[in-house]
């Protein structure tokens, strides 16, 4: 078992033929993935990668019966891709790309889950099930099928905890890169939910950054719902506060959203929290006893 | 992306928000002419920097004579403004405005921001405008009333309705402040912003509304559809690294410490801080060379890095994933020689073609230290910076 992707899964590439799309489709295609096609609009007919093109995501799903729609476009065409797959009723819609307006994330989130869509992402490493599949710009090589799920905001502190639970032999169930946009379309709390449902998984690193309350959020959930031991590095513990304007920021979160409150909210929870990044791997063994 | 005052204020005016009339000036010999033009005895002259905090700093004066204009129009113009929002050298003053100034009965707040926790555009509203709006956000939140906007529909009148009620606006105030609200809410999502405040948003003696106070925040990843804003920015109110930095994409934040910091990734950047501080070191800047960095990018992060005189030892910190390990490799080496680096270089390179790049490195002969472990790579650096 792992959670969201499978080798079973049927994937296919929104931007295939772009430059990005291309060089990350190809190393999936090695690891396993089962990307059978693409889209990329007027270029329907042509072969990719050995694969069929199409002019939309409807016509890529009445060839391959895809269920998985994998995003590389560029920022400005992202709420209409993702809303394009999620209306022609793809359930997991994995977006890469960096850049999308705040205000395009609003109605697309809106959208996906009015229409039952997972969206991962955007902004974001993708995700993998190591050994089967993976759906993502990650350095496959680092991962290790194993027992830790790991959810995290940012894109190179996710390798850093993948590193090392590998290295500690401990292996990864599946690994989810949330991404770090302010509206993300899945949450800590939707992953942590999916984790704690999965047999594979018997532990969950959870890797969050300051800025914004998801982690106090996260934090609630799992005092309340995650019986599986988690482990939890916030980044920018020690970042200094940023010159700003107005109050709005601060109001809104009525002071929240300091590492110290994250920390503090965790410890609560009964998290495992650790304050150096180089430490992810001893978390896992400290808080599971795996040793 | 920030907006000066009288920017916002244009953008007001253009959505049908109601702001006193003003002129903004940038040389102190047009003040004098431009207050005749505005009617009545007194002014307000207000400083024009992407800060807060402006009034308590004296940023922000009411006068009554063309003398007290041109004055302050001399104390400020061409220097800079220190507030509790700026950092100890504060914001250059290019620009001032100068408003008719009203008389005022009441001022209320007015706020609208993405909140990432409902994931909608919120307004907030408030009877306790002014500069203590922070702290009555944290000690009285309940006096923060707060409306979200649905994303598909848009904004309504009902809700407007409901903010003014809260605030016990008069019979005569609740269709002005309807008005506003809706203008408010078209304004922010015509042009995406991040953030827009009117703090205070008066009411006048008359009994009508009147924004005083302006603040927009524009989300940087929607400029390439907003042409008129992204006229509007203002380098000079930028840190000078961080503006060279965003040229080349590059996300640089100058810091107070010595030592210099390369890193892909914002959260690794972040971390990568917090471990340095950890092992006792104190870092100069966060800098994230993102995803595509290739080696005339390593090269130009190098050369803003450097550009800061306190550094005194770089650490790099590389998990290759899209980004190539050998790549970043070569542009160290390609930087350090062309600049000639006088400082300890830290290397840590992990994932994507680690191997091969610290090869590259050993090769080099240059004086390039190459660490295998986060940890090491921290110790190293903080010894080299004593």
């Amino acid at each position: 078992m792992s959670i969201l992707l499978n080798k079973e899964t049927r994937v296919i590439c929104q931007g295939f033929t772009g430059s990005q799309a291309t060089m990350h489709c190809r190393q999936s295609l090695d690891y396993g993935t089962n990307i059978l096609g693409g889209v990329t609009p007027g270029k329907g007919g042509q072969v990719h990668l050995g694969l069929p093109v199409f002019n939309s995501v409807n016509a890529a799903i009445e060839k391959t019966s895809a269920t998985a729609s994998l995003i590389f476009v560029p920022a400005r065409f992202c709420k209409s891709s993702i809303l394009e797959a999620a209306e022609a009723g793809i359930s997991l819609i994995v977006c890469i790309t960096e850049g999308v307006p705040t205000l395009d994330m609003l109605e697309v989130k809106v959208r996906c889950d009015q229409l039952g869509a997972r969206l991962i992402g955007p902004n974001c490493p993708g995700i993998i099930t190591p050994g089967e599949s993976k759906m993502g710009i990650m350095p496959s090589e680092i991962h290790l099928p194993g027992k830790v799920g790991i959810i995290s905001r940012s894109g190179t502190l996710t390798y850093e905890a993948v590193k090392q639970t590998s290295d500690f032999g401990f292996g990864q169930s599946s690994c989810i890169g949330i991404g770090g946009d302010p509206i993300p379309g899945s949450s800590f709390i939707d992953i942590l939910r999916l984790f704690q449902g999965d047999e594979q998984t018997e532990a969950i690193v959870m890797v969050g950054e300051i800025g914004g309350t998801a982690e106090e959020s996260a934090a609630l959930y799992i005092k309340n719902n995650v019986t599986k031991p988690v482990i939890s590095y916030i980044a920018g513990v020690t970042a200094p506060p940023g010159k700003r304007m107005g109050h709005a920021g601060a109001i809104i979160s009525g002071g929240k959203g300091t590492a110290e409150e994250k920390f503090a909210a965790l410890l609560d929870a009964g998290v495992h929290t650790i304050k150096s990044p180089a430490d992810i791997g001893r978390g896992v063994a400290e808080a599971t006893g795996w040793g | 992306m920030n907006l000066h005052e009288y920017q916002a204020k244009e953008l007001f005016k253009k959505f049908n928000m109601p702001v006193t009339e003003s002129y903004v000036v940038d040389t102190a010999e047009k003040v004098v002419d431009l207050a005749e033009e505005l009617n009545g005895k007194k002014w307000v002259v207000k400083a024009q920097v992407h800060a807060g905090g402006r009034g308590k700093a004296g940023g922000v004066e009411v006068v009554d004579s063309y003398e007290s204009i041109e004055k302050f129009a001399n104390k400020w113009l061409g220097n800079n403004l220190v507030t509790f929002q700026t950092d100890d050298i504060g914001q250059p003053v290019n620009k001032i405005l100068i408003e008719s100034c009203s008389d005022i009965a009441d001022e209320l707040y007015l706020g609208a921001v993405i909140d990432r926790a409902s994931q909608r555009l919120v307004v907030m509203a408030s009877r306790e405008g002014g500069i203590d709006i922070e702290e009555v956000a944290s000690k009285n939140p309940e006096k923060i009333f707060k409306v979200a906007v649905d994303p598909l529909k848009g904004p309504n009148s009902t809700e407007a309705n409901e903010l003014a009620t809260l605030l016990k606006l008069e019979s005569s105030q609740v269709d002005q402040f309807i008005d506003l609200y809706l203008s408010l809410v078209n304004l922010f999502i015509s042009k995406d912003l991040a953030l827009l405040e009117i703090n205070p948003l008066a009411i006048t003696s008359e009994g009508n509304l009147l924004c005083l106070d302006a603040k927009i925040n524009v989300d940087s990843n929607a400029l390439y559809r907003q042409k008129e804003i992204l006229a509007m920015r203002d380098v000079s109110q930028e840190d000078q690294r961080e503006a060279l930095a965003s040229e080349w994409d590059l996300s640089y934040v100058a810091l107070e410490g010595n030592i210099g910091c390369m890193v892909n990734g914002a959260g690794l950047a972040m971390g990568t801080m917090d471990i340095i501080q950890i092992y006792g070191g104190s870092p100069a800047n966060f800098l994230d060379v993102g995803g595509a960095a290739d080696s005339k990018k390593v090269a130009e992060a190098f050369k803003i890095i450097l550009s800061d005189n306190h550094v005194k030892a770089v650490l790099i910190n590389i998990f290759g994933g899209i980004v190539r390990c050998d790549t970043i490799a070569e542009g160290i080496i390609t930087a350090v020689k062309e600049i000639g680096v006088k400082v300890p270089v830290i290397v840590r390179l992990e994932g994507n073609n680690a191997d091969l790049g610290s090869k590259i490195l050993s090769d080099s002969s240059l004086n390039i230290i190459s660490a295998t472990s986060l940890e090491e790579a921290a110790q190293l650096v903080v010894k080299s910076s004593k």
